[in-house]
């Protein structure tokens, strides 16, 4: 084999980007030989939309290496995982690359942090920009020495002769080095000689969050900073008729009341002082509300009448298929919040024409793009910085307070205002996961296998995220609202409402309606894992329901009816650990299991759960549960099981409790004491996550693949502890003693 | 000889006393039986028992903080030392699973154990006995029915010569009358029972009947208002310190729902009976409310009329600022008490105004107290209100500052006195467990008990 | 106002209603007490007074008033964290972390009274203390461990004594 090959096919005139196609150290080169005649395969992972390597990657002649990434630390441990990939394709240490997150001034537009996406999109964007880099530093090390690039190594950002001459990255870069499109091919390590990836690496952000170091957009104080407090409408249906701002303009410290319509805020000097502005202009403000809500005890009912758009997004029904035995249910599901811990929070200023918001957003490109629309400006006058709020879990209110603080930043030129949400105003104006309801019928053979399999989901949008000024609160409220853009589904694969509708399982026949229900009478939008919560614990129960039915064992029954290699291996590693075949059922005490491969292309994950129910109260309780995962090349082994465990814990809070209360008018949902989660003392005794790694193969994000089949598998568990089957979510000690009680 | 005599005679009736007492003291045991076969009970009498045994609040005396269902091990305080409720899950060796429903029968309504020993009526036997003989089959029918559970109450902590239990016989002689219930032909039939469930099962009296220094409800003042575990029960005769007076319709929703929007929240111990009353059969809990409403008798055109100016005032938004004193009292008002009590929040989760609550009114601070020193724990998993206690932020001094602005801010009585003190005092006492989590005063979770639910 | 935080005496100019926590985290600049609620309903801003883990939203400054304060920020720093924080960074005990330091002061404060607290005890203690994320798990973990390192700690420092 030749020695590199770096060909400068062209200049393109006016940008002075250099377009190269290089190759090296082997498969690369001949690939890129192969395919020069043809056209190119796509880029992996967001190299697609952002294939030069400088958006990822920038060396400096002093040797620092900083990574750029488009995607925002929730709290999920990314920023480690992205430098392990990083750190380990480069070979550098980790601990001195410097990543910059989500900022729509110096990262690549990676669209949303969201859906699971982070390792797949940016983790395989840097996984093979690194390499590709590496692959150019050798190859210009090589020119440099007078050696071919099969005699160099590289260790520590060094690239080191077999004589011993080392040369650092930083003396082998020149001005716009990366600015290179990437191919689509890398020479990436063989996973066999990894030194970073694959093995359990401390957070970079967890020693600052532990010793009180300035870690979240609440922490931010610039030189002149004002706090803001918004007056929220008591209602979605609420319009201010009228508001007395005499009382509270006259309080210390207060600089300025904003009402433009139905935004109503209040700038102080300190920070409790706008409190207290704020609970007086809010006594002051009268509004004008009417009932628009529907009845929370009807809630099902609502649901399956708001008119729908159906699609069958499976249709492989057989006629004339002889059944020994049909089942059918029906699942409902309430609203449910994110209910992030730190209510949402940003800093805004405007200077000399153009705005700066710091915000916990999942998006800063679509964000600055809304709030851009809503200030009536050019997005390149609007920069949004991410910085880490609390978690997120989904669209909480952190796009909203963005808006809410450039809008009042906005009237105070050259102030960094501050606007932090209170509670309530985080809990009543967050967009809830929507309410669904789910029907599945199904028919068993002679042999007690699946025979016909019949599916439905109603459910309203799983994302109305800014797109677009009418999303955020502030623009709906001001005087010159903007409509809220018509709700779209989003398509399968990955679906929205109909995410994880279609079963893994091996179907004969099936068909799966989704319908889509574009009226939204609460606010909505994506909760971690969208409609695939519901759908697997619906799909998932009912798959116990047959065994049952089919007097079959549980995890036997699944195992029967997949063909998926690591499906099964996840299947059987969780029944394995939990030691599904040896458990003993006792009064009160029942296991459950349940999988699901998140949207059918992520993650496997199956769990096992034991549930005690004490029948006096109907509490049930998750006192053990064991997952198996497996997300392809796992990265952070550590960072992969704090997810699931999280995802697990969170699960059986949505599962066990939680609902958001409304009355005809308003949501009633608060706070914790209307919106109570999982405390210390339901805290499961254990909880086990154990990884099936496939170095090699492509990350598969592990975020939000636990939720669905923790609920059924707690289900699943109560159903097993009582012989009594709960199919309306959540399993609230009323309903299961109700049921149980005498 | 005459000395003698009147020596022999004063030991003779002494002796016979002493036979005649132990003659009635003395009660014999009763046989056990083995457990009975749980199936062997019909389905709707054990839902009846259900409804009793809640109506009865027997859970919340029967069960331990954080301790299984009726297993007992409750320490009851009494001024005459600590008692611990006993198990009564089936359970044969610690709980009543040998108890024939006789010797069930007999402790309900004499006060008797299985084994002869009189009880102490910390078990208010003095009303249970007013129970009919179907009640109580089906109260024995749900308890024989319960999940077992070994476990065994700590011993009685109550000294000499109390703890001779055949002494309780001369208790019962002066103060307990066996039933069942005499109804009163000049009252309604709702009334009645009303009275039957108020007096008997709900034993209300128990609590809001004070009592003598044996222990027992003095009868002349009945409902003047009790104590319990450190807490007021108030009076509910027309001492009832309430800013808005009671009547049939907010008792009944007071009692169905857990909160009145005109009184607040129930707390202390009586969030456990609210709690427990949601399951009580709608027409019972208007029968309470109908007696009870007619303890306290028709309320004065006057004090209806400073009710709803109390109400009317509760509603103002703008109302809401305080009077300006800046005492330190109130400064902690503003920063501990007004996000809640202060705001838009409605009941049953958000702060009561204070103008409607008793608290503030009380004739001593017991209650409020022991609310701002132990806050309200959240009920695991069921919307409840919350609120948090201040015993270690705030000192005596910053309480008793507190409450004395609380005080004449919100009612209309004197100063409490000797404040200081009293906070120490209830501090000292630590019951922080008698601050009952409220299960059962969600409104959709109501609504899911009458079937009504999503 | 005097206010005297971990170890500190500060002299405050705020009115005295003003919760704590505003004055820790605005006029003090320390981050680690969080604003959660303001209700007392989720412990994110759990401070120690005296020894006691209490909620800094609803505790105003003036009642704090020659009190020893004491947040994350006092239990050690980035480059030197005490046993709890090393404890929960060793077990990586957070994922957004928002909670973590409530959950730090309030074990604290129980680990400084009773050294031996029990699973169950740990449990009760943190009941008033929210976590969003689930890392449930992963903060009893770390208390645990912050007190078996306490308690070595405390072995080393008796047998130093002389
Ligand atoms: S912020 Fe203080 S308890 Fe939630
Ligand atoms: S780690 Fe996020 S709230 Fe606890």
């Amino acid at each position: 084999m030749t020695s590199a090959l770096v060909t400068r096919r062209s200049v393109l005139a006016g940008t002075g980007a250099l377009v190269v196609s290089f190759s090296s150290i082997s498969r690369a080169l001949t690939q890129t030989l192969d395919t020069g005649q043809r056209e190119k395969p796509p880029l992996p992972g967001s190299l697609k939309e952002n294939p030069f390597l400088d958006s990822w990657i920038r060396i400096e002649a002093d040797g620092r290496i900083t990574i750029f990434t488009g995607k925002a630390e929730l709290g999920q441990g990314i920023k480690t995982a992205l430098l392990q990939v990083a750190a380990e394709q480069l070979d550098v240490p980790l601990a001195s690359l410097k990543l910059i997150t989500a900022d729509t001034s110096q990262t690549a537009n990676e669209g949303f942090t969201a859906g699971s996406h982070s390792m797949q999109d940016s983790g395989t964007a840097i996984l093979h920009a690194a390499a590709q880099a590496r692959a150019i530093l050798v190859v210009e090390a090589a020119k440099r020495l007078g050696v071919t690039e099969e005699t160099l190594k590289t260790k520590s950002g060094a690239v080191i002769a077999a004589d011993g001459r080392k040369l650092g990255y930083g003396e082998l870069v020149s001005e716009n080095f990366l600015h290179l499109e990437a191919q689509p091919q890398s020479p990436l390590k063989d996973p066999a000689s990894f030194t970073v990836m694959g093995k359990s690496t401390p957070r970079v952000d967890i020693p600052a969050k532990v010793t009180g170091g300035a870690a979240y957009v609440q922490d931010m104080r610039l030189p002149g900073m004002v706090h803001a407090r918004v007056v929220r409408p008591p209602s979605y249906s609420a319009s201010l008729t009228n508001v007395d701002t005499a009382g509270a303009e006259k309080l210390p410290g207060v600089i300025k009341i904003l009402r433009d319509g139905n935004f109503l805020a209040v700038v102080a000097e300190r920070e409790f002082q706008a409190i207290k502005a704020m609970r007086a202009l809010s006594a002051a403000a009268q509004w004008a509300q009417k009932p628009s809500l529907p009845k929370q005890s009807e809630l099902p009912a609502t649901v399956m009448a708001l008119p729908s758009q159906d699609t069958a997004i499976i249709d492989r029904r057989q006629e004339g298929i002889v059944a020994a035995k049909k089942l059918e249910a029906t699942c409902t599901r309430p609203y449910q919040a994110h209910g992030s811990i730190g209510p949402s929070c940003a800093v805004a200023v405007w200077n000399e024409e153009s705005m700066t918001i710091w915000t916990h957003t999942q998006g800063v490109y679509p964000d600055r793009q809304a709030i851009a629309q809503m200030l009536r400006l050019p997005p390149e006058k609007v920069r949004c910085i991410h910085v880490e709020g609390s978690g997120c879990y989904g669209h909480n209110g952190a796009d909203d307070a963005a808006a809410d603080a450039a809008l009042i930043a906005r009237s105070l030129p050259g102030r960094p205002v501050r606007v932090q949400w209170m509670r309530e105003q985080e809990h009543a104006w967050e967009p809830f996961g929507p309410a669904m309801v789910t029907k599945v019928s199904a028919a068993l053979d002679e042999a007690g296998d699946i025979a016909d399999w019949d599916y439905a989901v109603w459910s309203n949008t799983h994302s109305t995220r800014p797109g677009g000024a009418g999303s955020l609160l502030a623009a709906q409220h001001m005087a010159e609202p903007f409509a809220l853009p018509a709700p779209k589904p989003i398509p399968q694969p990955e679906g929205g409402g109909d995410r994880n509708a279609i079963p893994l399982y091996h179907l004969p026949s099936a068909r799966v309606m989704h319908h889509f229900l574009p009226a939204m009478p609460v606010r909505v939008s994506a909760l971690r894992s969208l409609g695939a919560y519901m759908n697997v614990f619906s799909i998932e129960s009912f798959m116990d329901e047959l065994a049952e039915a089919a007097g079959r064992d549980p995890v036997e029954f699944r195992l029967k009816h997949l063909d998926d290699v690591r499906a099964r291996d996840v299947v059987m590693l969780a029944s394995e650990r939990f030691g599904w075949d040896s458990f003993q059922r006792r009064l009160g005490r029942g296991c459950g299991f349940a999988f699901a491969r998140y949207k059918n292309l992520a993650a496997y994950c199956a769990i096992a759960a034991e549930v005690e129910v004490e029948r006096e109260t109907g509490r049930a309780r998750l006192v053990r549960a064991v997952a198996a995962v497996d997300s392809g090349q796992t990265v952070n082994p550590d960072g992969v099981i704090n997810q699931v465990e999280g995802a697990i814990l969170q699960s059986a809070s949505w599962t066990l409790y939680e609902s958001v209360g409304f009355d005809d008018t308003r949501i009633t949902s608060i706070d914790w004491s209307t919106y109570p989660i999982l405390r210390f003392d339901a805290v499961p005794a254990s909880v086990d996550v154990h990884i099936i790694d496939r170095p090699g193969q492509p990350f598969l994000g592990t975020g939000e693949t636990g939720q669905g089949p923790a609920a059924a598998a707690i289900a699943n568990a109560v159903a097993n502890a009582t012989g009594k089957r709960f199919r309306d979510l959540p399993l609230t000690r009323q309903r299961i003693k109700n049921v149980i009680g005498v | 000889m005459t000395a003698f005599r009147t020596l022999a005679a004063i030991i003779g009736l002494c002796l016979v006393t002493a036979i005649g007492f132990v003659a009635i003291a003395w009660r014999s045991p009763i046989a056990p039986v083995p457990p009975p076969n749980t199936a062997s009970f019909d389905r709707e009498l054990l839902r009846r028992g259900a409804q009793l045994a809640a109506a009865g609040d027997c859970n919340a005396c029967h069960t331990a903080p954080g301790g299984r269902a009726f297993a007992g091990g409750r320490a009851l305080p009494t001024p005459f030392g600590t008692i611990y409720s006993t198990n009564i899950t089936p359970d044969p060796d610690t709980g009543i699973g040998q108890w024939p429903e006789e010797a069930f029968r007999r402790a309900l309504a004499e006060g008797v154990d299985r084994e002869g020993r009189q009880l102490y009526p910390a078990f208010p036997y003095d009303h249970f006995t007013l129970l009919t003989q179907e009640d109580v089959s089906a109260l024995y029918a749900f308890f024989m029915t319960r999940e077992m559970v070994t476990a065994t109450a700590p011993e009685n902590e109550i000294s000499f010569p109390l703890n001779v239990r055949m002494l309780l016989a001369g208790w019962k002689l002066f103060f307990f009358r066996q039933g069942p219930y005499q109804p009163d032909a000049a009252q309604s039939a709702e009334w009645n029972r009303g009275a039957y469930l108020s007096e008997g099962l709900a034993h209300c009296g128990a609590c809001h009947t004070p009592r003598n220094r044996l222990g027992a409800e003095k009868a002349s003042e009945r409902y003047g208002g009790g104590e319990i575990e450190g807490w007021n029960a108030y009076a509910l005769n027309e001492a009832s310190p309430a800013p808005v007076p009671w009547d049939t319709e907010s008792l009944r929703l007071y009692l169905k729902n857990g909160w009145h929007d005109a009184h607040g929240v129930a707390r202390g111990p009586m969030a456990a009976v609210v709690d427990n009353l949601a399951t009580t059969p709608d027409a019972d809990i208007k029968a309470i409310a109908t007696y009870v409403a007619s303890i306290a008798g028709p309320v004065s055109a006057e004090r209806q009329q400073a009710a709803e100016a109390l109400v009317a005032a509760a509603r103002n938004p703008a109302g809401k600022s305080a009077s300006g004193t800046e005492t330190s009292g109130e400064h902690i008002f503003h920063a501990t008490c007004a996000g809640c009590h202060e705001s838009e929040r409605p009941l049953p989760f958000g702060g009561v105004n204070l103008i409607l609550s008793t608290g503030p009114s009380g004739p001593n601070p017991h209650n409020i107290l022991n609310v701002v020193l132990w806050g309200l724990p959240p009920a695991d998993g069921a919307r409840s209100p919350i609120m948090p206690g201040f015993a270690a932020s705030l000192s005596d001094q910053q309480i008793a500052a507190l409450l004395s602005y609380v005080r004449a801010r919100f009612s209309d009585k004197p100063a409490w006195p000797d404040l200081e003190k009293k906070v120490r005092e209830a501090r000292n006492a630590g019951r922080p467990d008698t601050v009952y989590p409220a299960h059962g005063i969600d409104p959709a979770e109501a609504m899911l008990n009458r079937g009504e639910g999503p | 106002m005097k206010l005297k935080v971990n170890g500190s005496e500060y002299e405050i100019d705020a009115d005295p209603d003003t919760p704590l926590l505003y004055v820790l985290r605005n006029d003090l600049a320390l981050n680690g007490a969080k604003f959660g609620c303001g209700l007392g309903q989720c412990g994110a801003c759990t401070v120690m007074v005296d020894g006691k883990a209490i909620f800094s939203c609803l505790t105003p400054m003036l009642v704090v008033e020659g009190k020893e304060i004491t947040t994350v920020e006092g239990l050690g720093s980035i480059d030197n964290p005490g046993p709890l924080q090393r404890a929960f960074i060793e077990e990586q005990a957070a994922q957004c972390g928002y909670c973590i330091a409530g959950m730090i002061m309030r074990a604290q404060a129980l680990l400084q009274k009773n050294p031996d607290a029990s699973d169950a005890e740990v449990r009760a203690a943190l009941e008033p203390n929210l976590c969003r994320c689930g890392t449930h798990m992963r903060i009893l973990r770390a208390v645990r461990r912050a007190a078996d390192l306490m308690r070595t700690a405390a072995h080393g420092s008796e047998r130093r004594a002389p």
